[in-house]
């Protein structure tokens, strides 16, 4: 039995069945992917802005991080995969047309790049290559950040991809928040001062894209306020601007309020990304967000034909 | 072709299709039950009535790749003291094989590719069931079988094709509803169709994916149908998603730029 609309009311459909199918993907594993991986990719600007400004506790947490991160985000990406034998297959050809082709290829080159990093830093061996590397993972980490939005925004799903020029900008603000909150709560407060400044300026970009995306005035960003994915999006604002204000009030002479501020806007962070996930599963489900809009665009061309008296 | 979309490359013999003439259906599924013979599609796990017609596939799926819709619409009577009529729309769908196909654009592996016959089919030893091509399809048709991981949907018979045989619901479907050639013989024909029902007071005739100008650069497998798609559980106007993807990496790489400029400004200043 499929899932059936509760109210068949403005609009025709088949016996309010869905029309496109539900994504494969699971919450934990793809939200969480693009969660660690935007917070990867941040860690690793951060671990680069660490090694040039002489702050080697920072660089050294951010290049671990960094790493902790990456790797469980490539965990998550295979443990989703229907055959996860067979991942290889995806680094058989380079797909310009498929985000997750292009995906798969960036990961590849940013991941060594952050291990080699985080492994020069920690056993002290080729300094200076390990220098070089991080400022290369630092530039493939905004990458790996942002193409994720590109991930979710092309496919057919209507809140992901409506939100297509906007998806990016969330999501790089999103990781920035993220790194710099982590960077925030474990770097000593003496080094910490470009962690809390990411963290409060991503978390603003977060918060500002999430409202434009919200309020583009398309139908589909109704799942963005309703049910589970707008409890996920409120409790997301209220984490990312409350750890956001206590950063930036007392992060600088509080070790506490620095800690919990920073996991705060990362904890914020996390949520954004689970509940844009649950508001494009839920668009899904109601044919009401691909017929109407669709509907709408057939009228409006038919009437332009029409007035043009053809 | 662009480097953002694969479309429909020059296959050197005429490309192949459906037609589907939903005014001739009888709603046998004769069509459902050649594909699941010949293609040895697995029956779905429980045996389910979904109590509101006599569709009981329910859905195109990963193990269902023609799936008969039925329809009952009401005719009020034009007599008040008389008993409304009633009316039966039917129609038998299937994976469109777009010319522009989201499917076949954003598969990572390779493993959706187009064949010689202008077809999109899954090579099902190099699916890896990422399940990127699920949520990329505009008319739902793809989908992953839980127990197996992979992708599967209708091949239109590859198989048959290049044996010269027609696919198994062409060759099965006993009113000529589906008809399967050259697809542009199929347009030809179907042009021919419309005309004749509204001839004939059919005025709710229409084709459906027959336009090499609409959003997905016109289907593979195209209908004729007698209502609004929405009304068989079609999309009314899809769109390929790929069209817009120039414009998302644009964005991602302009995202991208920022969130390093942002990383240097956090540092700009901040001497230790």
């Amino acid at each position: 039995m499929s899932p059936r609309r509760k109210h068949p009311e403005e609009f025709t459909s088949y016996y309010g069945r869905p029309i496109l199918k539900k994504p494969t993907w699971s919450a934990v594993d793809i939200a969480g992917y693009i969660f660690a991986g935007g917070l990867a990719g941040a860690s690793s600007m951060l671990a680069a802005g660490a090694q040039h400004s002489g702050r080697p506790s920072l660089e050294r947490r951010s290049k671990v991080l960094a790493l902790t991160a990456i790797s469980a985000s490539a965990v998550a990406l295979v443990h989703d995969l229907g055959r996860p034998e067979r991942f290889l297959n995806m680094l058989r050809m380079a797909k310009p047309t498929s985000p997750m082709s292009m995906g798969s290829w960036i990961l590849s080159i940013y991941g060594p790049l952050a291990g080699a990093s985080a492994a020069s830093n920690v056993l002290g061996i080729l300094p200076r290559a390990g220098r070089a590397c991080g400022v290369g993972a630092a530039v493939a980490g905004a990458a790996v950040a942002t193409y994720t939005g590109v991930l979710l925004a092309d496919t057919a799903v209507p809140t992901w991809h409506d939100a297509h020029e906007v998806l990016p900008f969330v999501f790089a603000g999103s990781a920035a928040a993220s790194a710099g909150g982590i960077g925030a709560a474990l770097a000593p407060l003496a080094e910490a001062a470009p962690a809390r400044r990411m963290a409060v300026g991503g978390a603003v970009v977060e918060t500002l894209m999430s409202f434009k995306m919200e309020r583009s005035g398309q139908l589909s960003t109704e799942t963005l306020h309703q049910g589970r994915a707008g409890t996920l999006l409120r409790l997301s604002k209220a984490f990312t601007v409350g750890g956001a204000v206590a950063l930036a009030l007392g992060g600088r002479q509080s070790r506490l309020l620095s800690t919990m501020g920073g996991l705060s806007v990362a904890a914020g962070s996390a949520l954004l990304r689970f509940g844009v996930f649950e508001a494009g599963v839920a668009s899904t489900l109601d044919p009401k967000y691909v017929v109407v809009p669709q509907r709408q665009r057939v009228d409006a061309a038919a009437q332009k034909t029409d007035s043009v008296g053809v | 072709m662009s480097v953002t979309q694969l479309g429909m490359p020059s296959i050197g013999v005429p490309r192949k299709g459906f037609f589907t003439d939903t005014s001739l259906c009888i709603g046998c599924k004769a069509c459902e039950v050649a594909c699941k013979e010949w293609n040895s599609v697995p029956a779905d796990t429980a045996l389910e009535l979904s109590g509101e017609s006599f569709d009981n596939t329910s859905a195109l799926g990963a193990n269902s790749w023609r799936h008969v819709a039925f329809i009952e619409q009401k005719v009020p009577a034009a007599d008040p003291s008389a008993n409304d009529g009633v009316k039966w729309l039917m129609s038998s769908d299937v994976c469109k094989h777009c010319t522009h196909a989201a499917c076949l654009d954003v598969c990572p592996t390779g493993a959706l590719f187009r064949t010689e016959h202008g077809t999109v089919v899954v090579q099902q030893d190099i699916c890896n069931g990422c399940g990127y091509c699920v949520s990329a399809c505009p008319y739902g048709v793809i989908d992953q079988r839980p127990e197996d991981g992979r992708v599967f949907k209708c091949t239109m018979c590859y198989d048959r094709l290049g044996a010269g045989e027609e696919p198994a619901c062409a060759k099965a479907c006993p009113t000529k509803s589906i008809q399967y050639g050259e697809l542009d013989e199929l347009r030809e024909r179907a042009d021919a169709r419309v005309a004749e029902l509204h001839e004939r007071g059919e005025e709710g005739a229409r084709l459906y994916g027959h336009n090499p100008e609409d959003g997905v650069g016109g289907d593979g497998a195209f209908f004729l149908l007698l209502d609004e798609p929405e009304t068989y559980g079609l999309p009314p106007d899809p769109v390929v998603t790929t069209k817009d993807l120039p414009v998302m990496w644009k964005r991602a790489a302009g995202a991208a730029a920022g969130l390093l400029l942002g990383a240097v400004a956090v540092f700009w200043g901040a001497k230790n």
